[in-house]
């Protein structure tokens, strides 16, 4: 499993990051979203990976820790989330005000110059 | 009593965002309401603010509640606290009384330029306040992003190619620093299992060197997406084109925007990596020296370089970045309190340039030469319609104008004998003032080139400053004077004479600063503070 995760992590975050380096706005929203997936997953991973372990107290439970896995990150990733969502939809806004004012997706605003 | 003065520490957030929920249903066309009832809001931060500098100047034992407010009534590492000592008290009386004076001079008539203007800069203020209040790593976060989605929708006010192309590669650029952000944070509680700033501190000596790496590894994540914020040089060439875009009153908060990375790495520098940190002491020293160093270098060549004035105060924002983070840094602890006033006076001076700029350009813009062939060949049809404007224009104008942009020109610069230059000068007393106990530390080669640079970086802003005064002052060739309204140039006045205030209150000043710095370096004395301050209501 964690070999699975930390694979998955990585392969979000490498295209991720390729993305967000390519000059299409488009392309950078996107890359932009996997990366946030990446660091999503990455913050969840922090609470160690546990099966079959609840993040909150059973009622009437006794509270042994063995039994239960750590609830700050699954907090905390939650958050994230929340503003990395609100984020991304800011950007697209953007994104369409940049396109409608200038004719292109391109990030500078005007395409380069066809090199040959 | 003590309760009421307790809750202070939560109104510099409570209260602006409460007002930007108010502001929100306001027609738009109330703007001098919604200008009024901001201005109020923000009045009474500052005024907080004050009163909570006063608190904290008389020392930890005279807060209410220690200084720490206990959000939810846990105690500190399991639930988050606000922390007010000397730094943030001064950095919240900082941030409102610049978001003040943008906020009059807005109400001139750049307010008009977009909706819900005054709403985003009470987000902007209850962002701010809450990162420099928080004691906690991941609440930092949320006020960071909240502080950051404010300044978006500020930097995009008005609207144009221009402002929506710099938008976009500012947004671009803070959303992925926000995901280092993330990974640093996340990563420093996985290794720790807390992401209380003072806990943190308190625990980092006693890790395993593995885990003290994997903190390391964390704390330099995090430092990255910092330094974005803070603008060190590579990582720093949104920041120009970004803060010229803007704005003036925007590109006048935008002056402290920088210096919330500056506070938060002094922060977590002095509190986990301080004296108390054992073998991880002093990490990231090197780096932020280098990076300091460079970022003056760059500045001072933008600086030199950059025609419009706009572009020229963007550059002065890296130069005063990159003098704060080499000064860090260097490490000394007698440079600390120069440091910080280095930080008051060149925030200061860098938000009123931003605001005198636009007043000083109003008079030649684009069209200026244009108009002015116009107006030869129809007779000057302009006068009875500006008669009709709102508001008195000050006679003299351009005398009024020049004098606030000599007192730039001498602040940015560092000359006597304003602040700029005493909090050079204490800066550099500070690193060549070696203590007797530490007789072996010599002057090294670093200091030297430190040296240097703040003096060059003074000599290239007076220099370009000249250059564009000479040009903007004296040898403009159609004088059509700028129409300047009393509330817009109130602001850079007051910012202006905070500065010449500083300047004959030095004293006192650099008492509060060598507090200030004090308390930095006794990091363990702010952890047991925290983590020991007792709950609300008894037990």
């Amino acid at each position: 499993m964690e070999l699975i995760l930390s694979a998955g992590i990585g392969a979000l975050a490498a295209s991720g990051i390729y993305l967000l380096l390519r000059p299409r706005t488009y392309q950078v929203i996107i890359g932009l979203s996997l990366l946030s997936y990446a660091v999503n997953l990455f913050i969840f991973s922090m609470g160690r990976l546990r099966v079959n372990a609840p993040p909150v107290l059973e009622p009437g439970g006794v509270g042994d820790l063995l039994r239960y896995t750590d609830p700050v990150p699954q907090a905390l990733v939650l958050t994230a989330i929340v503003i990395g969502f609100a984020m991304t939809a800011l950007f697209l806004v953007v994104l369409l005000a940049s396109r409608g004012f200038t004719g292109t997706d391109h990030v500078d605003g005007r395409e380069p110059p066809r090199g040959d | 009593m003590t309760d009421w003065l307790h809750h202070l520490l939560i109104l510099p957030i409570l209260l602006p965002l409460a007002v930007a929920a108010v502001l929100i249903p306001i027609d738009e066309r109330d703007r001098t309401l919604k200008g009024a009832i901001g201005f109020a809001s923000t009045l009474v931060v500052f005024i907080v603010a004050m009163i909570l500098m006063r608190l904290a100047a008389a020392g930890e034992g005279s807060l209410p509640g220690g200084g720490v407010y206990q959000l939810g009534n846990w105690p500190a590492p399991f639930g988050i606290v606000l922390v007010l000592d000397r730094l943030s008290a001064l950095m919240l009386c900082l941030a409102s009384g610049l978001a003040l004076a943008a906020q009059v001079y807005s109400m001139a008539r750049w307010h008009t330029a977009g909706h819900h203007f005054h709403s985003l800069f009470q987000l902007l203020v209850a962002g701010l306040n809450g990162a420099f209040l928080t004691g906690d790593l991941f609440n930092l976060f949320v006020f960071f992003e909240m502080m950051l989605a404010a300044s978006y929708g500020l930097l995009l006010h008005g609207s144009g190619p221009l402002r929506v192309k710099a938008g976009l590669h500012y947004v671009a650029i803070n959303l992925a620093a926000s995901s280092l952000f993330l990974i640093g944070v996340s990563l420093i509680y996985g290794a720790t299992g807390t992401l209380n700033m003072a806990d943190l501190a308190a625990k980092l000596a006693t890790l395993a060197p593995g885990t003290r790496q994997l903190v390391e590894t964390g704390a330099a994540v995090l430092g990255v997406a910092f330094l974005v914020k803070a603008g060190m040089w590579p990582l720093s060439f949104w920041l120009p084109a970004a803060y010229a875009a803007a704005t003036p009153p925007v590109a006048a908060v935008f002056a402290i925007l920088t210096k919330v990375g500056i506070y938060v790495i002094l922060r977590l520098h002095m509190l986990v990596f301080g004296t108390a940190a054992g073998a991880s002491a002093g990490f990231g020293q090197d780096w932020l020296l280098t990076g300091g160093m460079l970022t003056i270098a760059f500045g001072t060549i933008g600086v030199l370089a950059s025609q419009a004035m706009g572009r020229l105060a963007g550059y002065s924002v890296l130069v005063s970045s990159g003098t704060l983070l080499a000064a860090i840094g260097l490490g000394r602890p007698e440079m600390l309190a120069g440091a910080l006033l280095y930080l008051v006076s060149s925030t200061l001076t860098i938000a009123a340039f931003f605001l005198l700029i636009e007043l000083v350009e109003r008079g030649r813009d684009a069209g200026a030469d244009v108009l002015a062939v116009t107006m030869e060949a129809y007779g000057d049809f302009d006068e009875d319609e500006e008669e009709e404007e709102v508001g008195v224009a000050i006679p003299g104008t351009m005398a009024i104008l020049g004098l606030c942009f000599c007192l730039c020109a001498i602040l940015l610069s560092g000359l006597p004998p304003l602040s700029g230059f005493i909090a050079k000068f204490a800066l550099l007393r500070g690193l060549f003032d070696v203590p007797e106990a530490n007789q072996a530390i010599a002057i090294s080669a670093a200091d030297w080139t430190y040296v240097a640079l703040l003096i060059l970086s003074g000599l290239a802003a007076m220099i370009a400053l000249n250059r564009v005064g000479i040009r903007t002052f004296w040898a403009s060739i159609e004088g059509t004077i700028p129409r300047v309204v009393v509330i817009e140039i109130t602001p850079v006045a007051v910012l202006l004479a905070a500065c010449v205030f500083l300047s004959f209150q030095a004293g006192p000043a650099m008492r509060y600063m060598q507090a200030t710095a004090n308390d930095l370096l006794a990091p363990l004395a702010h952890s047991e503070r925290v983590l020991s301050a007792p709950r609300a209501g008894g037990q």
